[in-house]
Protein backbone atom coordinates (compact mmCIF):
# COMPACT_ATOMS: atom_id res chain seq x y z
CA UNK A 1 0.00 0.00 0.00
CA UNK A 2 1.66 3.31 -0.96
CA UNK A 3 1.89 5.65 1.77
CA UNK A 4 -0.35 8.22 2.48
CA UNK A 5 1.21 11.51 2.40
CA UNK A 6 1.04 13.50 5.35
CA UNK A 7 3.05 16.58 5.34
CA UNK A 8 2.73 17.14 1.57
CA UNK A 9 -0.96 16.07 1.60
CA UNK A 10 -1.82 19.39 0.40
CA UNK A 11 0.82 20.51 -1.84
CA UNK A 12 -0.72 19.27 -5.47
CA UNK A 13 -4.12 20.41 -4.70
CA UNK A 14 -5.29 23.68 -6.91
CA UNK A 15 -4.04 27.06 -4.75
CA UNK A 16 -2.81 25.00 -2.06
CA UNK A 17 -1.06 27.70 -0.23
CA UNK A 18 -4.62 30.12 0.26
CA UNK A 19 -6.13 29.28 3.55
CA UNK A 20 -9.28 28.88 2.49
CA UNK A 21 -7.85 25.59 0.85
CA UNK A 22 -5.86 24.62 4.07
CA UNK A 23 -9.55 25.13 6.27
CA UNK A 24 -11.39 23.23 3.81
CA UNK A 25 -9.33 20.20 4.11
CA UNK A 26 -8.88 20.90 8.02
CA UNK A 27 -6.24 22.99 9.03
CA UNK A 28 -6.34 24.70 12.11
CA UNK A 29 -8.25 22.20 13.61
CA UNK A 30 -4.96 20.94 15.55
CA UNK A 31 -4.50 24.56 17.37
CA UNK A 32 -7.99 24.85 18.23
CA UNK A 33 -7.45 21.09 19.91
CA UNK A 34 -3.97 22.10 21.07
CA UNK A 35 -5.52 25.42 22.95
CA UNK A 36 -8.73 24.09 24.03
CA UNK A 37 -7.53 20.90 25.10
CA UNK A 38 -3.96 20.81 26.52
CA UNK A 39 -1.76 22.60 28.85
CA UNK A 40 1.29 23.73 27.45
CA UNK A 41 2.92 20.94 29.73
CA UNK A 42 0.72 18.89 28.39
CA UNK A 43 1.67 19.72 25.35
CA UNK A 44 5.40 19.44 25.42
CA UNK A 45 4.72 15.89 26.64
CA UNK A 46 3.32 14.75 23.27
CA UNK A 47 5.49 16.41 21.36
CA UNK A 48 8.33 14.12 23.38
CA UNK A 49 6.11 11.08 23.64
CA UNK A 50 6.02 11.63 19.57
CA UNK A 51 9.25 11.56 19.15
CA UNK A 52 9.96 13.78 16.82
CA UNK A 53 13.48 14.76 16.15
CA UNK A 54 14.57 17.95 14.12
CA UNK A 55 14.51 18.12 10.47
CA UNK A 56 16.67 20.94 10.21
CA UNK A 57 20.17 18.03 9.55
CA UNK A 58 20.85 17.03 13.46
CA UNK A 59 18.27 15.46 14.07
CA UNK A 60 17.64 16.49 17.98
CA UNK A 61 14.61 15.19 20.20
CA UNK A 62 12.32 18.57 19.27
CA UNK A 63 10.04 17.73 22.61
CA UNK A 64 13.41 17.96 24.51
CA UNK A 65 14.31 20.98 23.27
CA UNK A 66 10.95 22.74 23.93
CA UNK A 67 11.56 21.15 27.71
CA UNK A 68 14.77 23.04 27.82
CA UNK A 69 13.04 26.63 27.17
CA UNK A 70 12.66 27.87 30.48
CA UNK A 71 9.50 28.28 32.36
CA UNK A 72 7.37 30.92 33.68
CA UNK A 73 7.10 34.90 32.70
CA UNK A 74 10.27 35.37 31.00
CA UNK A 75 10.45 36.61 27.51
CA UNK A 76 10.97 34.31 25.16
CA UNK A 77 10.98 33.79 20.98
CA UNK A 78 10.16 31.17 18.46
CA UNK A 79 12.42 31.29 15.55
CA UNK A 80 11.16 29.54 12.27
CA UNK A 81 14.44 28.09 10.34
CA UNK A 82 13.58 28.52 6.67
CA UNK A 83 17.25 29.03 5.10
CA UNK A 84 17.25 26.56 3.21
CA UNK A 85 20.02 26.27 0.77
CA UNK A 86 22.87 23.53 0.97
CA UNK A 87 22.84 21.60 -2.48
CA UNK A 88 20.98 18.67 -3.04
CA UNK A 89 17.55 20.05 -0.40
CA UNK A 90 14.67 21.58 -1.62
CA UNK A 91 11.60 20.64 0.57
CA UNK A 92 11.19 23.45 3.18
CA UNK A 93 10.76 25.76 -0.20
CA UNK A 94 7.98 23.60 -1.15
CA UNK A 95 6.66 23.47 2.32
CA UNK A 96 6.71 27.87 2.55
CA UNK A 97 5.52 27.49 -1.25
CA UNK A 98 2.31 25.17 -1.13
CA UNK A 99 1.46 25.25 2.04
CA UNK A 100 2.64 27.77 4.17
CA UNK A 101 -0.14 27.56 6.68
CA UNK A 102 0.73 24.25 7.83
CA UNK A 103 3.92 25.60 9.00
CA UNK A 104 2.27 28.52 10.59
CA UNK A 105 -0.17 26.37 12.85
CA UNK A 106 2.96 24.61 13.97
CA UNK A 107 4.48 27.05 14.68
CA UNK A 108 1.53 28.63 16.57
CA UNK A 109 1.36 25.42 18.46
CA UNK A 110 4.80 25.22 19.40
CA UNK A 111 5.09 28.95 20.63
CA UNK A 112 2.11 28.28 22.74
CA UNK A 113 4.09 24.93 24.40
CA UNK A 114 6.58 27.30 25.45
CA UNK A 115 4.98 30.62 26.76
CA UNK A 116 6.61 32.41 22.99
CA UNK A 117 4.53 35.60 22.49
CA UNK A 118 6.72 36.46 19.82
CA UNK A 119 7.88 34.32 16.45
CA UNK A 120 10.28 35.50 13.88
CA UNK A 121 10.51 33.88 10.21
CA UNK A 122 13.53 33.52 9.25
CA UNK A 123 13.71 33.13 5.54
CA UNK A 124 16.49 33.30 2.55
CA UNK A 125 16.93 36.78 0.96
CA UNK A 126 16.74 34.34 -2.50
CA UNK A 127 13.10 33.24 -1.71
CA UNK A 128 11.01 35.53 -3.31
CA UNK A 129 7.96 33.77 -4.14
CA UNK A 130 8.21 32.15 -0.35
CA UNK A 131 8.75 35.60 1.02
CA UNK A 132 5.61 36.59 -0.56
CA UNK A 133 3.39 33.48 0.59
CA UNK A 134 4.75 33.80 4.38
CA UNK A 135 3.92 37.70 4.04
CA UNK A 136 0.36 36.70 2.70
CA UNK A 137 -0.29 33.42 5.38
CA UNK A 138 0.17 35.52 7.97
CA UNK A 139 -1.75 38.23 6.83
CA UNK A 140 -4.69 35.80 6.74
CA UNK A 141 -3.91 33.89 9.87
CA UNK A 142 -4.69 37.21 11.44
CA UNK A 143 -7.32 38.18 10.09
CA UNK A 144 -9.11 34.46 10.93
CA UNK A 145 -8.05 35.03 14.53
CA UNK A 146 -4.96 33.14 14.69
CA UNK A 147 -2.65 34.94 15.12
CA UNK A 148 -2.33 38.31 17.29
CA UNK A 149 -4.32 39.12 20.65
CA UNK A 150 -6.65 36.35 22.14
CA UNK A 151 -6.03 33.59 19.68
CA UNK A 152 -9.66 31.58 19.25
CA UNK A 153 -10.39 33.11 23.07
CA UNK A 154 -7.91 31.35 24.83
CA UNK A 155 -6.11 34.02 26.10
CA UNK A 156 -2.75 33.28 24.25
CA UNK A 157 -1.17 35.75 22.22
CA UNK A 158 1.06 35.79 19.40
CA UNK A 159 2.63 37.89 17.05
CA UNK A 160 4.61 36.25 13.48
CA UNK A 161 6.51 38.38 11.07
CA UNK A 162 9.06 37.88 8.22
CA UNK A 163 12.37 38.53 7.99
CA UNK A 164 14.12 38.03 5.07
CA UNK A 165 17.99 37.41 4.89
CA UNK A 166 20.16 38.59 2.20
CA UNK A 167 22.06 35.87 1.01
CA UNK A 168 24.40 33.89 3.18
CA UNK A 169 23.85 29.90 3.58
CA UNK A 170 25.54 30.25 7.34
CA UNK A 171 22.65 31.82 8.11
CA UNK A 172 20.76 28.34 8.37
CA UNK A 173 23.07 27.58 11.20
CA UNK A 174 21.09 28.77 14.26
CA UNK A 175 23.12 31.03 16.36
CA UNK A 176 24.03 33.13 12.92
CA UNK A 177 20.06 33.04 12.04
CA UNK A 178 19.77 35.42 15.36
CA UNK A 179 22.61 37.99 14.81
CA UNK A 180 21.47 37.96 10.98
CA UNK A 181 18.03 38.54 12.78
CA UNK A 182 19.62 41.60 14.91
CA UNK A 183 20.91 43.15 11.96
CA UNK A 184 24.06 41.87 12.10
CA UNK A 185 26.70 40.06 10.29
CA UNK A 186 25.54 36.23 10.48
CA UNK A 187 28.57 34.59 12.27
CA UNK A 188 27.45 32.25 14.44
CA UNK A 189 27.68 32.31 18.09
CA UNK A 190 29.41 30.27 20.10
CA UNK A 191 27.96 27.08 21.89
CA UNK A 192 27.10 26.58 24.87
CA UNK A 193 25.13 28.88 25.87
CA UNK A 194 21.77 26.85 23.17
CA UNK A 195 19.44 29.15 22.23
CA UNK A 196 17.11 27.82 24.11
CA UNK A 197 19.08 29.45 27.25
CA UNK A 198 20.48 32.66 25.38
CA UNK A 199 19.13 33.25 21.92
CA UNK A 200 17.47 36.18 20.26
CA UNK A 201 18.34 39.94 22.25
CA UNK A 202 20.02 37.64 24.76
CA UNK A 203 16.26 35.82 25.60
CA UNK A 204 15.32 32.25 25.62
CA UNK A 205 14.65 31.06 21.51
CA UNK A 206 13.04 27.94 20.17
CA UNK A 207 14.77 27.31 16.57
CA UNK A 208 12.60 24.98 14.56
CA UNK A 209 13.43 24.17 10.81
CA UNK A 210 10.17 24.36 8.57
CA UNK A 211 9.57 20.57 8.40
CA UNK A 212 10.05 20.25 12.18
CA UNK A 213 7.26 22.54 12.89
CA UNK A 214 5.52 21.01 9.90
CA UNK A 215 4.97 17.72 11.58
CA UNK A 216 3.14 19.35 15.01
CA UNK A 217 -0.24 19.91 13.32
CA UNK A 218 -0.64 16.22 13.09
CA UNK A 219 0.45 15.36 16.08
CA UNK A 220 -1.66 17.36 18.10
CA UNK A 221 -4.56 16.02 15.87
CA UNK A 222 -3.96 12.36 15.68
CA UNK A 223 -1.84 11.70 18.94
CA UNK A 224 2.19 11.13 19.33
CA UNK A 225 1.24 7.37 19.66
CA UNK A 226 -0.13 7.35 15.88
CA UNK A 227 3.38 9.54 15.38
CA UNK A 228 5.47 7.37 16.72
CA UNK A 229 4.04 4.28 15.23
CA UNK A 230 5.62 5.37 11.77
CA UNK A 231 8.96 4.95 11.00
CA UNK A 232 11.57 2.80 13.14
CA UNK A 233 11.85 3.06 16.84
CA UNK A 234 14.83 5.91 17.44
CA UNK A 235 13.36 7.58 14.17
CA UNK A 236 9.76 8.20 13.75
CA UNK A 237 7.52 9.80 11.40
CA UNK A 238 7.11 11.06 7.75
CA UNK A 239 10.58 12.91 5.81
CA UNK A 240 10.25 14.46 2.96
CA UNK A 241 13.30 13.05 1.10
CA UNK A 242 14.64 15.12 -1.73
CA UNK A 243 16.08 13.38 -4.68
CA UNK A 244 18.25 15.07 -7.35
CA UNK A 245 21.37 14.30 -9.47
CA UNK A 246 21.08 11.25 -11.88
CA UNK A 247 17.71 9.28 -11.53
CA UNK A 248 14.92 9.10 -13.69
CA UNK A 249 12.33 10.88 -11.55
CA UNK A 250 13.68 14.17 -9.32
CA UNK A 251 11.74 15.40 -6.66
CA UNK A 252 10.26 15.65 -3.28
CA UNK A 253 9.58 12.03 -1.81
CA UNK A 254 7.41 12.48 1.19
CA UNK A 255 7.66 8.42 3.58
CA UNK A 256 8.00 6.98 6.40
CA UNK A 257 11.68 7.48 8.23
CA UNK A 258 13.26 4.21 7.82
CA UNK A 259 12.41 3.30 4.14
CA UNK A 260 15.26 1.44 2.42
CA UNK A 261 17.40 3.83 0.22
CA UNK A 262 17.39 1.22 -2.66
CA UNK A 263 13.47 1.58 -2.69
CA UNK A 264 14.10 5.31 -2.45
CA UNK A 265 15.97 5.63 -5.87
CA UNK A 266 14.34 2.46 -7.32
CA UNK A 267 10.74 2.64 -6.76
CA UNK A 268 10.15 5.99 -6.15
CA UNK A 269 12.28 7.59 -8.44
CA UNK A 270 12.51 5.57 -10.70
CA UNK A 271 15.79 4.00 -11.18
CA UNK A 272 19.31 5.32 -12.71
CA UNK A 273 18.58 7.63 -15.59
CA UNK A 274 19.83 6.06 -18.64
CA UNK A 275 19.64 2.98 -16.82
CA UNK A 276 23.31 3.75 -16.04
CA UNK A 277 25.42 1.55 -13.06
CA UNK A 278 24.83 3.73 -9.49
CA UNK A 279 28.56 4.50 -8.59
CA UNK A 280 27.68 6.62 -5.60
CA UNK A 281 25.14 8.86 -3.28
CA UNK A 282 25.24 11.43 -1.57
CA UNK A 283 22.56 10.85 1.29
CA UNK A 284 21.46 13.63 3.18
CA UNK A 285 22.96 17.02 1.74
CA UNK A 286 26.21 18.50 0.79
CA UNK A 287 27.65 17.98 4.12
CA UNK A 288 26.96 14.37 4.43
CA UNK A 289 29.38 11.71 3.74
CA UNK A 290 29.22 9.48 0.67
CA UNK A 291 28.25 6.42 0.30
CA UNK A 292 28.61 3.44 -1.93
CA UNK A 293 26.46 0.62 -3.47
CA UNK A 294 27.17 -1.80 -0.88
CA UNK A 295 25.18 0.61 1.11
CA UNK A 296 21.88 0.25 -1.29
CA UNK A 297 20.13 -1.29 1.46
CA UNK A 298 20.18 0.65 4.17
CA UNK A 299 17.49 2.48 5.93
CA UNK A 300 17.03 5.94 5.68
CA UNK A 301 16.76 6.40 9.15
CA UNK A 302 19.30 9.17 11.58
CA UNK A 303 20.53 5.89 13.30
CA UNK A 304 21.19 3.21 10.70
CA UNK A 305 23.22 6.21 8.75
CA UNK A 306 24.77 6.96 11.50
CA UNK A 307 25.94 3.37 11.83
CA UNK A 308 27.18 3.29 8.20
CA UNK A 309 29.39 6.39 9.01
CA UNK A 310 26.86 8.83 7.15
CA UNK A 311 24.15 10.94 8.24
CA UNK A 312 20.68 11.75 7.38
CA UNK A 313 21.15 15.44 7.31
CA UNK A 314 18.28 16.94 5.72
CA UNK A 315 17.05 13.76 3.67
CA UNK A 316 18.53 15.47 0.57
CA UNK A 317 19.59 12.62 -1.55
CA UNK A 318 21.90 13.07 -4.64
CA UNK A 319 22.57 10.09 -6.75
CA UNK A 320 25.30 10.07 -8.65
CA UNK A 321 26.18 7.36 -11.70
CA UNK A 322 29.30 5.33 -12.89
CA UNK A 323 30.10 8.53 -15.30
CA UNK A 324 30.78 11.03 -12.35
CA UNK A 325 34.08 11.45 -11.39
CA UNK A 326 34.12 11.64 -7.08
CA UNK A 327 37.52 14.10 -7.47
CA UNK A 328 34.76 16.37 -8.92
CA UNK A 329 32.25 15.85 -6.59
CA UNK A 330 34.57 16.84 -3.86
CA UNK A 331 35.66 19.74 -5.22
CA UNK A 332 32.35 21.48 -6.06
CA UNK A 333 30.83 20.45 -2.51
CA UNK A 334 34.16 22.04 -1.22
CA UNK A 335 33.44 25.07 -3.56
CA UNK A 336 30.63 25.14 -1.83
CA UNK A 337 31.48 25.55 1.68
CA UNK A 338 34.78 27.66 1.05
CA UNK A 339 32.44 30.14 -0.60
CA UNK A 340 29.96 30.01 2.20
CA UNK A 341 32.26 30.14 5.08
CA UNK A 342 31.84 32.94 6.94
CA UNK A 343 35.38 33.63 7.97
CA UNK A 344 35.10 34.17 11.49
CA UNK A 345 38.05 30.98 11.95
CA UNK A 346 40.87 30.74 10.29
CA UNK A 347 40.70 26.54 10.06
CA UNK A 348 37.32 26.88 7.97
CA UNK A 349 38.11 30.22 6.09
CA UNK A 350 41.56 28.86 4.76
CA UNK A 351 41.57 25.53 5.52
CA UNK A 352 38.56 25.05 3.09
CA UNK A 353 40.45 27.28 0.61
CA UNK A 354 43.20 25.77 0.66
CA UNK A 355 41.58 22.09 0.10
CA UNK A 356 39.58 23.61 -3.02
CA UNK A 357 43.30 25.13 -4.26
CA UNK A 358 44.78 21.01 -3.74
CA UNK A 359 41.36 19.64 -5.55
CA UNK A 360 41.37 21.91 -8.18
CA UNK A 361 45.04 21.08 -9.11
CA UNK A 362 44.02 17.26 -8.59
CA UNK A 363 40.67 17.59 -11.14
CA UNK A 364 43.14 19.13 -13.63
CA UNK A 365 45.90 17.05 -13.82
CA UNK A 366 48.38 18.62 -11.81
CA UNK A 367 48.16 16.64 -8.80
CA UNK A 368 51.14 16.43 -6.70
CA UNK A 369 52.81 13.46 -5.05
CA UNK A 370 51.35 13.93 -1.48
CA UNK A 371 48.65 15.98 -2.45
CA UNK A 372 46.33 13.09 -1.10
CA UNK A 373 48.09 13.31 2.46
CA UNK A 374 48.02 16.98 2.32
CA UNK A 375 44.23 17.04 2.09
CA UNK A 376 43.93 14.11 4.76
CA UNK A 377 46.21 16.63 6.93
CA UNK A 378 43.88 19.82 5.82
CA UNK A 379 40.98 17.86 7.14
CA UNK A 380 41.88 16.88 10.42
CA UNK A 381 43.13 20.42 10.84
CA UNK A 382 39.57 21.66 10.20
CA UNK A 383 37.25 18.93 12.12
CA UNK A 384 36.37 19.43 15.17
CA UNK A 385 38.42 22.70 15.47
CA UNK A 386 36.39 25.15 14.14
CA UNK A 387 33.73 27.50 15.91
CA UNK A 388 30.83 26.12 14.39
CA UNK A 389 29.73 22.71 13.16
CA UNK A 390 30.48 24.11 9.36
CA UNK A 391 34.09 23.06 9.66
CA UNK A 392 33.33 19.29 10.57
CA UNK A 393 30.44 19.18 7.25
CA UNK A 394 32.99 20.94 4.96
CA UNK A 395 35.75 17.68 5.58
CA UNK A 396 32.88 15.66 5.28
CA UNK A 397 32.78 15.25 1.07
CA UNK A 398 36.86 14.76 0.57
CA UNK A 399 36.85 12.27 3.51
CA UNK A 400 34.52 10.18 2.12
CA UNK A 401 35.63 10.45 -1.54
CA UNK A 402 39.18 9.80 -0.35
CA UNK A 403 37.98 6.93 1.80
CA UNK A 404 35.87 5.01 -1.18
CA UNK A 405 37.28 6.39 -4.11
CA UNK A 406 41.11 6.78 -2.93
CA UNK A 407 42.09 5.00 -6.17
CA UNK A 408 40.27 7.48 -8.40
CA UNK A 409 42.30 10.31 -6.74
CA UNK A 410 45.45 8.86 -7.29
CA UNK A 411 45.02 8.31 -11.04
CA UNK A 412 44.65 11.58 -11.60
CA UNK A 413 47.64 12.05 -9.78
CA UNK A 414 49.52 9.56 -11.41
CA UNK A 415 48.03 10.05 -15.26
CA UNK A 416 47.75 13.63 -14.65
CA UNK A 417 44.44 13.57 -15.86
CA UNK A 418 40.31 12.82 -14.99
CA UNK A 419 39.18 9.59 -16.47
CA UNK A 420 36.00 11.14 -16.74
CA UNK A 421 36.68 14.12 -18.70
CA UNK B 1 36.85 55.80 13.96
CA UNK B 2 35.71 55.10 17.39
CA UNK B 3 32.38 53.32 18.13
CA UNK B 4 29.22 53.82 20.09
CA UNK B 5 28.88 51.11 22.53
CA UNK B 6 26.47 48.54 22.07
CA UNK B 7 24.40 49.35 24.65
CA UNK B 8 23.34 52.66 22.84
CA UNK B 9 22.25 51.03 20.20
CA UNK B 10 18.53 50.23 19.49
CA UNK B 11 18.25 46.45 19.26
CA UNK B 12 14.64 47.01 17.51
CA UNK B 13 16.63 49.54 15.02
CA UNK B 14 19.19 47.68 14.40
CA UNK B 15 17.13 44.44 13.33
CA UNK B 16 15.73 46.72 10.76
CA UNK B 17 18.77 46.77 8.95
CA UNK B 18 18.40 44.28 6.87
CA UNK B 19 15.60 45.78 5.69
CA UNK B 20 16.08 49.20 5.46
CA UNK B 21 19.33 48.38 3.32
CA UNK B 22 16.69 46.12 0.41
CA UNK B 23 14.77 49.89 0.42
CA UNK B 24 17.70 51.35 0.22
CA UNK B 25 19.20 49.03 -2.48
CA UNK B 26 15.97 49.61 -4.81
CA UNK B 27 15.77 53.44 -4.09
CA UNK B 28 19.27 54.01 -5.41
CA UNK B 29 19.97 51.04 -7.34
CA UNK B 30 23.31 49.99 -5.06
CA UNK B 31 24.30 50.82 -1.72
CA UNK B 32 26.66 53.51 -2.58
CA UNK B 33 27.92 55.38 0.60
CA UNK B 34 25.78 58.07 0.34
CA UNK B 35 22.89 55.43 0.88
CA UNK B 36 24.85 53.87 3.66
CA UNK B 37 24.88 56.94 5.19
CA UNK B 38 21.46 57.63 5.24
CA UNK B 39 20.60 54.50 6.39
CA UNK B 40 22.98 54.39 9.35
CA UNK B 41 21.13 58.16 10.72
CA UNK B 42 17.67 56.65 10.32
CA UNK B 43 18.62 53.69 12.60
CA UNK B 44 20.83 55.50 14.90
CA UNK B 45 23.75 53.64 13.91
CA UNK B 46 27.54 53.94 12.89
CA UNK B 47 28.56 53.85 9.21
CA UNK B 48 30.75 51.33 10.10
CA UNK B 49 27.67 49.18 11.56
CA UNK B 50 25.86 49.42 8.56
CA UNK B 51 29.07 48.74 6.65
CA UNK B 52 29.92 45.25 8.62
CA UNK B 53 26.37 44.12 8.14
CA UNK B 54 25.96 44.99 4.90
CA UNK B 55 29.43 44.10 3.13
CA UNK B 56 28.29 40.22 4.81
CA UNK B 57 25.43 39.48 2.57
CA UNK B 58 25.89 39.05 -1.07
CA UNK B 59 22.54 40.27 -1.81
CA UNK B 60 23.92 43.37 -0.99
CA UNK B 61 25.86 45.21 -3.79
CA UNK B 62 28.08 48.36 -3.75
CA UNK B 63 28.04 48.98 -7.05
CA UNK B 64 25.50 49.34 -10.23
CA UNK B 65 24.08 46.20 -12.07
CA UNK B 66 22.83 45.53 -14.85
CA UNK B 67 18.96 45.61 -15.45
CA UNK B 68 18.75 42.00 -15.09
CA UNK B 69 20.86 39.99 -13.13
CA UNK B 70 21.09 36.61 -13.79
CA UNK B 71 22.42 34.35 -11.40
CA UNK B 72 23.32 30.86 -12.52
CA UNK B 73 23.07 27.85 -9.98
CA UNK B 74 26.63 26.13 -9.92
CA UNK B 75 25.55 23.48 -6.80
CA UNK B 76 26.48 20.35 -7.50
CA UNK B 77 22.52 18.73 -8.33
CA UNK B 78 22.61 21.74 -11.03
CA UNK B 79 26.13 20.28 -12.65
CA UNK B 80 24.90 16.97 -12.59
CA UNK B 81 22.37 17.47 -15.03
CA UNK B 82 24.38 19.77 -17.51
CA UNK B 83 24.01 22.63 -15.70
CA UNK B 84 26.52 25.18 -13.39
CA UNK B 85 29.74 26.26 -15.97
CA UNK B 86 28.09 24.58 -18.58
CA UNK B 87 25.23 27.36 -18.79
CA UNK B 88 27.17 29.62 -17.28
CA UNK B 89 29.63 29.29 -20.70
CA UNK B 90 26.67 29.56 -22.52
CA UNK B 91 25.62 32.47 -21.58
CA UNK B 92 28.78 34.14 -21.24
CA UNK B 93 29.29 33.59 -24.74
CA UNK B 94 26.30 34.55 -25.76
CA UNK B 95 26.29 38.15 -23.78
CA UNK B 96 29.94 38.18 -24.47
CA UNK B 97 30.54 38.73 -20.70
CA UNK B 98 32.52 36.72 -17.87
CA UNK B 99 30.57 35.95 -14.55
CA UNK B 100 30.76 38.95 -12.76
CA UNK B 101 30.90 41.20 -15.41
CA UNK B 102 27.82 43.61 -17.02
CA UNK B 103 27.06 44.16 -20.62
CA UNK B 104 28.51 47.21 -22.27
CA UNK B 105 24.92 48.58 -22.68
CA UNK B 106 23.96 48.04 -18.85
CA UNK B 107 21.14 45.35 -19.46
CA UNK B 108 22.80 42.12 -18.17
CA UNK B 109 24.90 41.08 -15.31
CA UNK B 110 25.77 37.72 -15.09
CA UNK B 111 26.65 36.40 -11.71
CA UNK B 112 27.15 32.41 -10.59
CA UNK B 113 25.61 31.14 -7.01
CA UNK B 114 25.44 28.54 -4.99
CA UNK B 115 22.08 26.04 -4.72
CA UNK B 116 18.99 27.71 -4.87
CA UNK B 117 17.26 24.81 -3.70
CA UNK B 118 15.50 23.46 -6.61
CA UNK B 119 18.02 20.59 -7.26
CA UNK B 120 15.02 18.37 -7.88
CA UNK B 121 14.31 20.87 -11.36
CA UNK B 122 17.71 21.92 -12.34
CA UNK B 123 19.49 23.41 -13.38
CA UNK B 124 18.49 26.80 -12.50
CA UNK B 125 18.63 30.14 -13.05
CA UNK B 126 17.89 33.19 -11.35
CA UNK B 127 16.79 36.86 -12.82
CA UNK B 128 16.40 39.73 -10.50
CA UNK B 129 13.66 37.68 -8.24
CA UNK B 130 12.38 35.05 -10.84
CA UNK B 131 13.46 31.56 -10.51
CA UNK B 132 13.75 29.62 -13.87
CA UNK B 133 13.82 25.65 -13.51
CA UNK B 134 14.60 23.07 -16.20
CA UNK B 135 17.21 25.07 -18.12
CA UNK B 136 18.51 24.43 -21.67
CA UNK B 137 20.12 26.47 -23.90
CA UNK B 138 16.73 26.73 -25.66
CA UNK B 139 15.25 28.26 -23.09
CA UNK B 140 17.73 30.83 -22.30
CA UNK B 141 17.46 31.89 -25.52
CA UNK B 142 14.05 32.83 -25.66
CA UNK B 143 14.51 33.87 -21.85
CA UNK B 144 17.14 36.49 -22.87
CA UNK B 145 15.35 37.63 -26.21
CA UNK B 146 11.98 38.24 -24.19
CA UNK B 147 14.35 40.00 -21.27
CA UNK B 148 16.11 42.19 -24.14
CA UNK B 149 12.52 42.86 -25.52
CA UNK B 150 13.44 41.60 -29.22
C1 LIG C 1 26.25 25.46 8.51
C2 LIG C 1 24.87 25.13 8.96
C3 LIG C 1 23.79 25.46 8.16
C4 LIG C 1 22.49 25.15 8.56
N1 LIG C 1 21.46 25.48 7.73
C5 LIG C 1 20.19 25.19 8.11
C6 LIG C 1 19.08 25.55 7.29
O1 LIG C 1 19.25 26.11 6.20
N2 LIG C 1 17.83 25.25 7.71
C7 LIG C 1 17.62 24.63 8.92
O2 LIG C 1 16.48 24.41 9.27
N3 LIG C 1 18.64 24.29 9.72
C8 LIG C 1 19.92 24.57 9.36
N4 LIG C 1 20.96 24.24 10.19
C9 LIG C 1 20.64 23.64 11.50
C10 LIG C 1 20.29 24.71 12.52
O3 LIG C 1 21.48 25.17 13.13
C11 LIG C 1 19.39 24.18 13.62
O4 LIG C 1 19.97 23.05 14.17
C12 LIG C 1 18.01 23.82 13.15
O5 LIG C 1 17.38 24.90 12.52
C13 LIG C 1 17.17 23.38 14.32
O6 LIG C 1 15.90 22.97 13.88
P1 LIG C 1 15.38 21.49 14.06
O7 LIG C 1 15.60 21.12 15.50
O8 LIG C 1 13.94 21.62 13.73
O9 LIG C 1 16.13 20.63 13.12
C14 LIG C 1 22.27 24.52 9.80
C15 LIG C 1 23.36 24.19 10.60
C16 LIG C 1 24.65 24.48 10.20
C17 LIG C 1 25.78 24.12 11.07
S1 LIG D 1 33.40 27.11 11.01
FE1 LIG D 1 33.35 28.39 9.15
S2 LIG D 1 31.24 29.06 9.03
FE2 LIG D 1 31.54 28.33 11.14
S3 LIG D 1 32.16 30.15 12.29
FE3 LIG D 1 34.05 29.22 11.54
S4 LIG D 1 34.46 30.29 9.59
FE4 LIG D 1 32.32 30.67 10.11
S1 LIG E 1 22.28 22.67 -6.72
FE1 LIG E 1 21.39 24.08 -8.12
S2 LIG E 1 19.45 24.45 -7.21
FE2 LIG E 1 20.41 23.17 -5.74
Amino acid sequence: MPFERILLRNVDVPNSEKIGTYLERGGYQALRKALQEYTPDELIEIVKASKLRGRGGAGFPAGLKWGFMPKGDVTKYVCVNTDEGEPGTFKDRLLVERDPHQVIEGTIIASYAVGAHRAFVYIRGEFFMGVKRWIKAIADAYDHGFLGKNILGSGFDLDLSVHRGAGAYICGEETAMLNSLEGKRGEPRLKPPFPAQVGLYGQPTLVHNVETLANVPHIVLRGPEWYASIGTEQSTGPKIFCISGHVKRRGNYELPLGTPLRKIIFEHAGGMRDDRPLKAVIPGGASTPVLTPEYLDITMDFESLAKAGSMLGTGAIIVLDESTCMVDVARRLTKFFAHESCGRCTPCRVGTQRMLEILNRIEYGQGQEGDIDLLLSLCEGIAGRTFCPMGDAAVNPTLSTIKHFRDEYEYHIKHKRCPAA
Amino acid sequence: MPEKPSRFRDPTKQSMLLTALYIAQEQYGYLSEEAMERTAARLGLTLKDVYSTASFYTMFRTQPLGKYVIQVCEGLSCFLVGGAERLVDYISRKLNIQPGQTTPDGLFTLQTVQCLASCGTSPTLKVNDELYEDMTPDKVDRLLDQLAGR
